[in-house]
């Protein structure tokens, strides 16, 4: 009989240990989850405003501009299709280059500017961030090839 | 030449892991000696193989042959010696001939030193691990030959990515892979008993010391990944929860599971059909680990090529390693006789809490990891899950483990005394409180978690420092003690550095961006930080643009940092690199982006090169506070893995399985 209880209560303590962690899980995703679109999307009103969201296209050719006196920089990112413009204050990655692929974390605003709390371009010279390929794709404009596999860390 | 006679010692490999992976299995079910004893000189031969394999690439990248495909991809005759070697791992194909030789170093080891092992259980896990060989090996011949030529010969190579080249991520995949493929081991030995219907404490205590050594390794080769990303990237981190960082530490909490359940197998005899999960489940995450990596299903930014028959390749061998391994598992397990019995509120109580928790946090990690791989696949959005996730989901997990770990050291086997336990862990939540109020005192207002996190890692280490000093008594006694005891002394001590490195670098960073011009200062945690402009300087295959700073706290002499861009001409790619002042106490952590005139192409070589000297960057400071403890509490912990492993009751005499003959 204390054999058997003693596994009923082990059992029951995983059973509440898993219960927390799915919970915590489940709530986790309700919050953190962040949803990609594509500028696309933006422009077609389907995205909410104020919340963390990613985007990703490549940085439009031209448009990459500095507010003066301050380490804010605004460019617009595109999928060809349609842009949105995104106002980023910060340091860019190394490979941030107009006309390559991006991707970027943070808020539509109410004016429409995304602004972006993170910037991530490639690691490599040869490597486009599956989600900029992605936007490119859901507009119609990929071309395949045009970003041949890549290497980068392990 | 070389790459052919590579080529052919691969094929070899090929051959001998198979028939290792068939005679010896046939032999132990038949009791036959002879086909049992085929698998020792098969592994050795085997190893000796792919090392030879693994020589020869080397020397086609000192060399600079270009002719090689693999060479030519990733190397240059302007590259430094050391990372024309380091080079060799530094993409897919060398990476995975690495794989391969760990696996065959492995099974060369308990080829060896296994000779104290009953013969049926030697030759059925080196069978096993023949079969993991065989896999890679065969994935390697058809889909990833490192040894492929090209036609004609290119001039000169295309080098590797330059942020690979530096010494931490030079030695990060052997460690991390010594980690990974170390659990190729045990698995092989679950497998083995499972095939054998019997596990014991014998057996326990023949799997824990290549756990131990698997799972120390990977502690380091994660520390070494985390402290590359930190100076390297330029971005001050040290952890992203990057899918590829995640596939890591995956293995490492399973494996951090194992090395604990398997003690209470060995001392207790329970708890054997859960170790033997554990060593599956710890091996199977190494192979999605791999898997995520070298498929790019996964938006990572640093994962290699991408080619979906080499995803499929791996997809198939994990399918089989775990789904078989599973099945067998469901089969074989109910066979397994369960041991002896415990109060809830004992050592093996406080144990199975740890692995609750240990693989719970995996489980959440997991699914954090795989679920926006599963919704896409489904068809639904795409979705990325970042840090908030996993601070909302792992970090609780991690509050309840670091506070059983205070507590369970001081729990008796078998049935514990509650009061008593609770008594002795009071000096040391006494300690915690202090620290909590320290901190609260002494550093500027945060989240209550980092005041929790902060009293919960001065608890673990007053109670680990505690505990050990009551199990000693005087120095001299703590010299006698086991090494096993030293050893969880040590590794518990390097987890509670490590928490504190967390919290502290988490909660207590501070953070300066801006536009400096030449002469302008910065006031960042008691340091006053002041440009002086920048310069250019020359290295082996770049060119850089340097920023001169001098940092000065209170009325101390200034420190000069200088954090750079570096433009490499070969793969026309720019890397930043930061200057670091490191102390105890904390890191000032300074890079410089780009000149404020820099138009839209950033900093690219031109700028670089052309700004003037006295034109304004942008500059980002950072001071972050006992982040070196991150990795030096890594470090104990790798520690106190390879002190354990020293104890005597792993090494001599001690797998003496009691004489009752093998069955088979």
């Amino acid at each position: 009989m204390t054999r058997k209880r003693r596994r009923l209560q082990v059992l029951l303590l995983c059973m509440l240990g898993l219960g927390t962690a799915a919970a915590l899980t489940l709530a986790a995703f309700q919050d953190h989850l962040v949803f990609f679109h594509a500028p696309s999307d933006i422009a077609a009103g389907k995205v909410p405003r104020e919340r963390m969201l990613r985007i990703g296209g490549l940085v439009e050719a031209g448009s990459v501009q500095r507010v003066p006196g301050t380490t804010e920089i605004r460019f617009r990112v595109t999928d060809l299709a349609h842009a949105v413009e995104v106002s980023f204050s910060g340091v860019l990655p190394d490979l941030f280059r107009e006309g390559q692929g991006v991707v970027a974390n943070g808020r539509l605003g109410a004016d429409g500017t995304f602004r972006a709390s993170e910037v991530l371009a490639r690691h490599d010279e040869t490597y486009m961030p599956p989600e900029a390929a992605e936007a490119l794709k859901r507009a119609g404009h990929w071309k395949p090839g045009a970003a041949p596999p890549g290497k980068g860390k392990d | 030449m070389p790459a052919e006679i590579g080529h052919v010692a691969l094929l070899l490999a090929l051959a001998a892991a198979c028939l290792q992976s068939v005679l010896p299995l046939v032999g132990a079910q038949r009791g036959d000696a002879r086909l049992m004893a085929f698998a020792r000189p098969a592994a050795l031969a085997q190893f000796a193989l792919v090392a030879l394999a693994f020589a020869l690439l080397t020397w086609c990248y000192v060399v600079s042959d270009f002719s090689v495909a693999n060479v030519f991809q990733n190397s240059h005759t302007a590259k430094p010696m050391l990372y024309k070697v380091t080079g060799v791992w530094g993409n897919h194909e060398g990476s995975l001939l690495l794989w391969v030789l760990i696996l065959a170093l492995f099974g060369a080891a308990v080829a060896a030193f296994g000779r104290n092992l009953p013969p049926p259980l030697a030759a059925r896990a080196l069978a096993v691990q023949a079969m993991i060989a065989a896999a890679f090996l065969a994935f390697m011949a058809f889909t990833s030959n490192p040894f492929e030529r090209l036609d004609p010969v290119p001039a000169e190579g295309r080098d590797l990515n330059p942020i690979l080249q530096d010494p931490g991520l030079a030695f990060h995949p052997p460690f991390l892979y010594l980690g990974y493929v170390g659990l190729s081991i045990v698995f092989s030995f679950a497998v083995a008993a499972l095939v054998e219907g019997r596990v014991d404490a014998a057996w326990a205590r023949w799997v824990r010391p290549w756990a131990l050594a698997a799972w120390a390794s990977l502690t380091l080769g994660i520390a070494l990944g985390s402290w590359w990303a930190y100076y390297e990237l330029g971005w001050g981190g040290w952890w992203y929860w990057d899918p590829v960082e995640n596939a890591s530490f995956m293995p490492w909490l399973v494996g951090a599971a194992l090395l604990h359940s398997a003690i209470v197998a060995e001392k207790r005899d329970a708890l054997k059909s859960w170790t033997i999960l554990l060593a599956i489940l710890a091996f199977g995450l190494s192979l999605i680990g791999t898997f995520l990596v070298r498929s790019g299903v996964l938006t990572s930014v640093h994962s290699f090529a991408s080619d979906p028959a080499r995803g499929a390749f791996i997809l198939a061998i994990l399918a089989v390693a775990i789904g078989g391994s599973l099945a067998l598992y469901a089969w074989r397990a109910p066979t397994l006789k369960p041991g002896g019995a415990f109060a809830p509120m004992s050592r093996e109580g406080g144990l199975v809490l740890n692995n609750l928790l240990l693989s719970t946090a995996c489980a959440t990690v997991f699914v954090g990891t795989l679920y926006p791989l599963f919704l896409e696949g489904l068809g639904g959005a795409k979705v990325s899950v970042g840090a908030p996730f996993f601070n909302a989901t792992f970090v609780p997990l991690m509050i309840p483990l670091v506070a059983a770990m205070a507590v369970g050291p001081f729990l008796a086997w078998k049935r514990a005394d509650a009061r008593a336990a609770l008594r002795r862990v009071a000096l040391p939540a006494a300690a915690g409180a202090l620290a909590a109020i320290a901190c609260a005192l002494a550093a500027p207002p945060a989240p209550a978690l980092a005041y929790v996190g902060a009293a919960l890692a001065a608890m673990l280490a007053a109670a680990t420092i505690g505990e050990f000093a009551a199990r000693a008594g005087t120095l001299r006694r703590a010299l006698g003690l086991p090494r096993a005891a030293w050893g969880t002394a040590i590794a518990h001590l390097g987890m509670a550095v490590t928490v504190a490195g967390v919290v502290a670098s988490a909660a207590w960073q501070s953070e300066s961006i801006g536009l400096m011009r030449p002469g302008e200062s910065v006031s960042i945690a008691g340091w006053q930080v002041t440009f002086r402009g920048t310069e250019l300087a020359r290295g082996a295959n770049y060119t850089a643009r340097r920023g001169l700073f001098e940092a000065r706290r209170g009325e101390g002499s200034a420190l000069r940092l200088s954090p750079a861009k570096r433009f490499y001409p070969s793969t026309g790619s720019t890397t930043t690199e930061a200057a670091i002042h490191g102390s105890i106490l904390g890191d000032l952590y300074v890079t410089i982006a780009d000149p404020a005139e820099a138009g839209p192409q950033g900093a690219n070589a031109r700028f670089l090169f052309e700004a003037p000297t006295d034109a304004a960057w942008a500059v980002r400071i950072t001071h972050n506070p006992l982040v070196a403890w991150i990795w030096a509490g890594a470090g104990l912990m790798a520690l106190g893995g390879a002190v354990s492993l020293t104890d005597r009751r792993l090494r001599v005499g001690a797998p003496t399985r009691r004489l009752r003959t093998a069955r088979a």
